[in-house]
């Protein structure tokens, strides 16, 4: 049942992006074709336009179920090839960003649990890191740990230093939210009538938060998590452009800039997988964490 | 000395006093009742006794110990081993995501008592003991797989694993069923038997108040009234309050039977109603008459199958089979109107009182502007509210005016028949005792027929000409009010019965 439905969001990602890329003004071969230095005549474009469109919407499909994305426009090589090249990058930036943004929103909501004097100033927290744009975020960090302190080399440097910047403008953002749902479930299950009774029986403030209250905090939580993974993407795009990195989200630049359609249908089918799988695991998981929901 | 002895202890909530100096003790192994309506402050104390709102000023003496100034680590080593809390509201109490040998279990493992082996012993022992079968089974499930009596059963588990000397039980039956209230108050009597243990039980309830403790605390607004032994406080009550008290408590108060009803035809004829929800058949060939301007009662337990007979009859559920006829009315929602049991869930708070009432008129476009106001206003003055509370909100109202404008509400279209749906029973037993005697006068001016539905015998005998008993899913027996007061032919009914408190007189 949920798989089915997984299957249908997919498919809906595809159509979608499919009809949006065909009806966008202007087009890959004329971007790259149409350069009067390269002399080619409209007739020649319209021979190239055929090659590279054959087969439509149904080819494309049935393409895309045999794992065969088509060619690249831009550099005409196979999209599966440079999605094999940028990914590794991506998913070792992505998760580390997303383990960063569950370390600092845990940190933020259960520091905001436990402490009434500073709690206003941490609930504060999400809103800030919300409203900073990844773009500028990346650039000030540069600035001022790079340039100014020297403390991460911008060029060169191990795969970790590398890493270390770029993760941390993707994850405070991501992290906000997360905070927030937290914060606010832990605030919602400590007003529940079972916390008393807990405490009535001699356990001390955190022994009701870390064996009670968190595992009742947790669902909203997880869903927005899961949520949050289509952020993650979009981050990667900007992130990965300014730090200069090869990965899925500098592909996704470079693709757009080209118009580049068969890449953006593999990143989008790719992306929408990978959020679809995502949350499917997320309602899996419920029922573990909720007894209630088991059946 | 006493085990408990509280003194002038003060408690407030944001600025407000809650309570005002309240004294009382408790000897070792006594049954103390504190008895009070909603915001008497009976509940505040009990909270302030284990620290858990602690008071502003005053002492509690705990075996001669003060433990009023107490910090919040000092009175943890209290809680739990000293004094056992038994909760209200059992199907909230628990934590749903752990499993109830756990939950038991947790109050040794915070006070570090044994190892993991003897713990779970202990544990199981302890669900044995309040009475719970196969307690190897019950250990490993969740609260939700519990009924509403067996969960409360585990929170007393909880509350005696470490066999304390006092144990405060702050309303622990008024979510139940009377057969299992019964239960469950026996369980607590034989446990303060077996172990010596002390009871202070907080209730609403003076009847289960009456039945069960030595001593009784009369509290209102934040002070005790009268204190003294149950039979004594009962027997010659000194304060104004406890005698207002003792007269409005249906339980208590032996008034006469209705007469029959009055000979007129039927306003509501129900037939052989059947109800299925998934194949667990909730209303099982139900069939019962009104008379016009009489009222009939359905009693039963939670599950009995009343509630969905109302929703029946005022059709917000189909029947699978069966009818429903109410003679008379042409247009159903006007003449048919319903009042539920939690007035402000059934009050949009955003609306004024004024608002609220005008609605059914609007909806049927009764009269113009002018016309509507007037309306309100004298449906407002036939329920007894002042009309300064027009422009008010739900929320600034007390529970007994929120339930007044509910009724000013399904009045205002002028019904033949009004369905009650538990409508009292939210109600502290003072302000109860008035919605039932403005029920009865509205019954009497506007030749109202009622269907109250109900599991308070007692509210039952007094308001109801007749009644239908009901149980899983049957009427067992019906007649009226007296014949099934005073010789039920049914098990059930006999059953029923037995179990509403009887006060010592």
């Amino acid at each position: 049942m949920r798989v089915g439905q997984a299957l249908l969001v997919l498919w809906a990602a595809f159509t979608a992006a499919y009809i949006l890329l065909q009806a966008m003004p202007g087009d890959s071969i004329l971007i790259k074709f149409q350069n009067p230095e390269l002399g080619l005549s409209p007739q020649q474009i319209a021979e190239i336009r055929a090659y590279y469109d054959a087969g439509g919407y149904l080819h494309t499909v049935l393409g895309f179920l045999r794992g065969d994305f088509g060619y690249s426009v831009d550099t005409g090589t196979p999209v599966l090839e440079r999605l094999a090249e940028g990914l590794p990058e991506t998913a070792k930036l992505a998760t580390a960003a997303f383990v960063l943004a569950v370390l600092l929103a845990v940190l933020i909501a259960f520091a905001a649990s436990h402490s009434s004097r500073l709690r206003g100033v941490l609930l504060a927290v999400p809103s800030l890191f919300i409203s900073v744009p990844a773009f500028w975020l990346g650039i000030l960090l540069i600035q001022v740990f790079s340039f100014r302190l020297g403390l991460v080399p911008v060029i060169g440097g191990s795969e970790i230093q590398q890493l270390i910047l770029p993760v941390l403008t993707l994850a405070v953002p991501i992290s906000a939210p997360i905070a927030q749902v937290l914060a606010r479930s832990l605030d919602q299950v400590f007003t529940q009538p079972f916390v008393p009774v807990v405490a009535a029986k001699g356990a001390s403030r955190s022994w009701i938060l870390w064996r009670h209250v968190a595992r009742n905090a947790l669902p909203p939580t997880l869903t927005v998590a899961g949520l949050t993974f289509g952020e993650l993407i979009a981050g990667s795009v900007v992130t990965e452009t300014v730090f200069g990195r090869n990965g899925v989200g500098r592909l996704t630049e470079q693709a757009v800039n080209a118009q580049d359609t068969p890449v953006l249908l593999a990143v989008v089918v790719l992306a929408a997988t990978v959020f679809v799988l995502v949350n499917l695991l997320v309602d899996l998981v419920f029922p573990v964490l909720d007894p209630r929901l088991a059946r | 000395m006493s085990l408990l002895d509280v003194r002038d202890l003060r408690v407030s909530y944001g600025g407000h006093e809650a309570v005002k100096g309240v004294s009382l003790s408790v000897g070792e192994g006594e049954f103390v009742a504190v008895v009070g309506e909603s915001g008497s402050g009976k509940t505040t104390t009990a909270n302030a006794i284990i620290g858990l709102h602690p008071g502003d000023s005053g002492e509690i003496l705990l075996n001669g110990t003060d433990i009023a100034r107490w910090s919040q680590r000092r009175l943890r080593v209290i809680r739990g081993a000293q004094i056992g809390l038994v909760p209200q509201d059992p199907s909230n109490s628990l934590n749903p995501v752990k499993k109830v040998g756990a939950q038991i279990a947790e109050t040794l493992l915070i006070h570090r008592h044994g190892d993991k082996t003897s713990r779970r012993r202990r544990v199981l022992e302890l669900l044995e003991r309040v009475g719970l079968d196969d307690p190897a089974r019950r250990a490993g499930q969740y609260p939700h797989e519990l009924s509403g009596g067996m969960r409360q059963r585990v929170l007393i588990a909880a509350a005696i694993a470490l066999r304390p000397s006092l144990i405060i039980a702050d309303e622990p039956t008024s979510a139940l069923d009377v057969t299992v209230q019964r239960r469950i108050l026996d369980l607590i009597d034989d446990l303060r038997q077996e172990y010596g243990t002390a009871v202070l039980l907080v209730t609403h309830d003076l009847g289960i108040a009456a039945a069960r403790s030595d001593r009784l605390v009369v509290m209102r607004e934040g002070l005790v009234e009268e204190s003294g032994g149950t039979r004594e406080v009962l027997a010659a009550p000194a304060a104004a309050y406890t005698r207002r008290l003792l007269a409005d408590a249906p339980a208590l108060s032996a008034r006469a039977f209705k007469e029959p009803p009055p000979q007129a035809g039927p306003a509501i004829v129900v037939r052989d109603l059947v109800k299925e929800f998934g194949g667990f058949r909730a209303v099982d060939g139900v069939s019962f008459e009104v008379a016009r301007g009489s009222t009939h009662a359905l009693v039963g337990e939670s599950g009995s199958g009343k509630t969905t007979t109302a929703r029946i009859v005022t059709r917000f559920e189909k029947a699978d089979s069966g009818s429903v006829e109410i003679p008379g009315v042409t247009e159903f929602r006007r003449g048919v109107q319903l009042v539920y049991q939690n007035p402000y869930g059934s009050l949009d708070p955003r609306h004024s009182v004024a608002r609220i009432v005008e609605e059914p008129l609007r909806n049927f476009r009764l009269g113009d502007r002018a016309a509507r106001r007037t309306r309100v206003k004298e449906l407002l003055d036939r329920v007894a509210l002042p009309e300064a509370l027009l422009e008010r909100k739900p929320r600034e109202l007390s529970g007994g005016q929120r339930q007044r404008v509910a009724i000013a509400r399904a009045l205002a279209v002028e019904p033949q028949v009004v369905v009650l749906d538990e409508a009292v029973s939210a109600l502290d037993v003072t302000v109860q005792a008035q919605i039932l005697d403005l029920l009865e006068q509205l019954q009497r001016d506007l030749g109202l027929t009622y269907l109250f539905i109900s599991h308070d015998l007692a509210v039952v005998r007094q308001i109801s000409h007749t009644v239908s008993v009901m149980n899983k899913g049957r009427i067992v027996e019906s007649g009226t009010t007296q014949q099934i007061f005073d010789s039920p032919q049914d098990d059930y009914t006999r059953e029923l019965l037995a179990a509403v408190p009887e006060p010592v007189r």
